[in-house]
């Protein structure tokens, strides 16, 4: 399956990835709006750790196996057996954050319910179409999906 | 303290556009902008604004933007601000005034006083899409004459030549005035455009060993980087003599810009600055000069044309002739108009003649004293646009060096603040966490784009013109018109006015 992918050497920690990833996940999908108008603010996806010096943006890897889906207790996180894409059925989640502990990177995000990277639903992500640096690139490397 | 000196911009945000996500605080390499107290709320302070526009590109709600900033002084036509403002930085500094960038002030620009001509009737113009159109470029000594031809083959030793398929090529920019990236970028371009970059004098860096067949090695008065294996992986050598920006002086590269690896390219140590002197303490005089091409010579086998960069001044006419009876085998003149990394501003902004004039009065004199064949004459010191190319060419010039046009198209906004090692764009700077910006893999696309589409419009005003190839345009003055000039300046130039 095709991910998302950081190449840390072009990353300018301008944090970017996180605006459009917020936008793209608002109602308005609207940049301004989805920060100051939406209640409940949309949440970002993926987040760039690190400063000036070094940094690099992570989100879901879509792991093979994935611990999330195991733990999800409501039977809310799924993997996408032909996309392999993981993702949170929001209406089914009842936020007991279980996902969030066991996530090997930290890749789930707290709002009212779980909510982590859906890959932007197979379209060409959002943060790797605005990355003003290709830093994050969106490859096809192998593995992900059955 | 007290200034003495208002701030030249003003950063402007639209509160209400602005959504406080810090990117102009991670992008300013000058720290003009910053989170307030509370570390939310983005302000910024313009005091230290270049306007080199990174917070305002990268600004994904188009909040930002940057004014002049408004601070008058009486009017006065002799004292003006900026004499004023001068005065004062060096009344604190007591040091010497350092730009970047070329020379900005308001001299006349002869490219915009010299128009084109186009065919009409009497003779019929060319459409380039329909009929083959010709820019490939060949630099390099031609023969005196052609012996006879026997069994078909030529019996005439050609010295070494130079094929490039656009007559236009990447001047000097050295690893350590801009960053590897920004020279990675053009070694890319060069390759994929078929011409040439110019590593400058500060040697050729490991990583780029890739394109040395399309790499210009230059030999400066520092001498930087020079060793056996550097002059021969290259296309051609360069000998610099002078540089159009600043004529006369040397460089000087601050010590925190050599990093280990500018070090290592250089061959000198680390941290300690590196200074070209003004002359090349080996060449006092033109007899000198050939031995300094002959040893290079003799280190290539031969097999290299030697090119010899010098700056557009006074006597630039004789001195191009001397340096083309020295045995070089490219002669590069360079404008007044010409970038740097930094220089003394003084020198900068009254030091040289424009590069019109000067190649105009170079083609001449070499083709008056019947030597014009036995160099390539390259012109640089700024190139804005395909038709500033198609005019230096009619003027004489074989090919053009253009190098603030790529630096534009890789981000550069002008800013002149090169010489301070902060460049936001990567381009002008040795700091990893500003280099990471200028991703080469982006970057040469858009310097490809740019010259690819140079080289679209050079082709389209020559099919008006009627001209199929380069050659037929080269030192080509019929096709020039001057409007507004002088006699005196028509004369230089060689070209009629307007209407006759």
């Amino acid at each position: 399956m095709k991910k998302v992918y950081a190449r840390e050497q072009y990353c300018i920690n301008c944090r970017l990835c996180e605006v459009y990833c917020k936008t793209n996940h608002s109602k308005s999908k609207d940049v301004v709006k989805a920060y100051k108008k939406e209640s409940p603010s949309p949440v970002s996806r993926i987040s760039v750790y690190g400063d000036s010096k070094a940094s690099v943006a992570v989100n879901c890897r879509h792991c093979d196996d994935p611990a999330c889906v195991k733990a999800c207790i409501a039977g809310a996180m799924t993997k996408d057996k032909k996309t392999g894409i993981v993702s949170v059925n929001e209406s089914k989640c009842i936020g007991c954050m279980t996902c969030l502990a066991v996530c090997p990177i930290g890749c789930i995000k707290i709002s009212n319910t779980a909510v982590k990277c859906d890959l932007c639903s197979g379209e060409e992500p959002a943060c790797v179409k605005n990355c003003p640096n290709k830093a994050l690139v969106w490859l096809e490397v192998g593995g992900g999906a059955k | 303290m007290i200034n003495y000196i208002p701030r030249e911009f003003d950063i402007v945000r639209d509160r209400e556009r602005c959504i406080d996500c810090g990117c102009c605080v991670r992008q300013c390499g000058f720290d003009c902008h910053y989170f307030d107290d509370d570390g939310k709320t983005v302000v910024a302070d313009s005091t230290r604004c270049v306007a080199c526009h990174r917070c305002v590109d990268l600004c994904p709600t188009g909040a930002l933007s940057i004014r002049k900033h408004v601070c008058d002084y009486k009017d006065n036509a002799n004292w003006t601000p900026r004499i004023q403002q001068e005065i004062c930085r060096q009344a604190a500094t007591g040091g010497v005034l350092l730009s970047a960038m070329g020379n900005p002030r308001e001299y006349p620009i002869y490219w915009d006083k010299i128009l084109l001509n186009a065919s009409q009737v009497t003779n019929p113009s060319i459409d380039p899409l329909r009929e083959p159109m010709e820019i490939r470029t060949i630099l390099g000594r031609k023969p005196e004459k052609l012996t006879a031809v026997k069994k078909g083959k030529s019996q005439t030793e050609m010295p070494p030549q130079v094929m490039l398929e656009t007559p236009i090529m990447f001047s000097a920019m050295s690893f350590g005035s801009i960053s590897l990236n920004a020279q990675k970028t053009l070694a890319i371009a060069a390759k994929n455009l078929g011409t040439l970059f110019n590593t400058g004098e500060g040697g050729l860096h490991p990583e780029l060993s890739d394109w040395s067949d399309y790499a210009v090695v230059q030999v400066a008065s520092g001498r930087f980087g020079v060793h056996k294996e550097y002059l021969n992986n290259s296309k051609f050598i360069e000998i610099k003599i002078g540089q159009g920006a600043k004529p006369g002086i040397g460089g000087h590269l601050p010590g925190e810009k050599v990093t280990v690896e500018v070090s290592n390219a250089r061959m000198i140590p680390e941290g300690s600055d590196a200074i070209s002197p003004a002359p090349h303490h080996d060449i006092y005089s033109i007899e000198d000069l050939r031995q300094l091409i002959w040893s290079l010579k003799q280190a290539t086998n031969n097999e290299k044309p030697i090119s010899v960069k010098i700056a557009a001044v006074h006597n630039i006419a004789a001195i191009a002739s001397g340096v083309a009876r020295a045995g070089a085998d490219i002669v590069v003149i360079d404008g007044y108009r010409g970038g740097t990394g930094a220089a003394p501003t003084r020198i900068r902004d009254n030091v040289g003649i424009p590069i019109e004039l000067a190649l105009a009065a170079a083609d001449q004199r070499l083709r008056d004293e019947s030597i014009r064949s036995r160099v390539s004459l390259v012109a640089a010191g700024s190139f804005r646009c395909s038709s500033d190319i198609v005019k230096a060419i009619a003027l004489g010039a074989d090919a053009c060096y253009v190098a603030s046009a790529p630096l534009i198209a890789m981000g550069c906004h002008m800013c002149q603040k090169c010489n301070t090692g902060i460049c936001n764009w990567g381009i002008a700077t040795q700091r990893p966490e500003l280099t990471r910006r200028l991703n080469p893999e982006i970057a040469h696309e858009r310097v490809e784009n740019l010259i690819n589409a140079w080289n679209h419009e050079i082709k389209e005003i020559m099919g008006g013109m009627g001209i199929n190839s380069v050659d037929s345009l080269r030192g080509n003055r019929l096709m020039l018109r001057g409007i507004g000039l002088s006699d005196k300046e028509l004369e230089i130039l060689g070209i009629k006015h307007a209407g006759e």
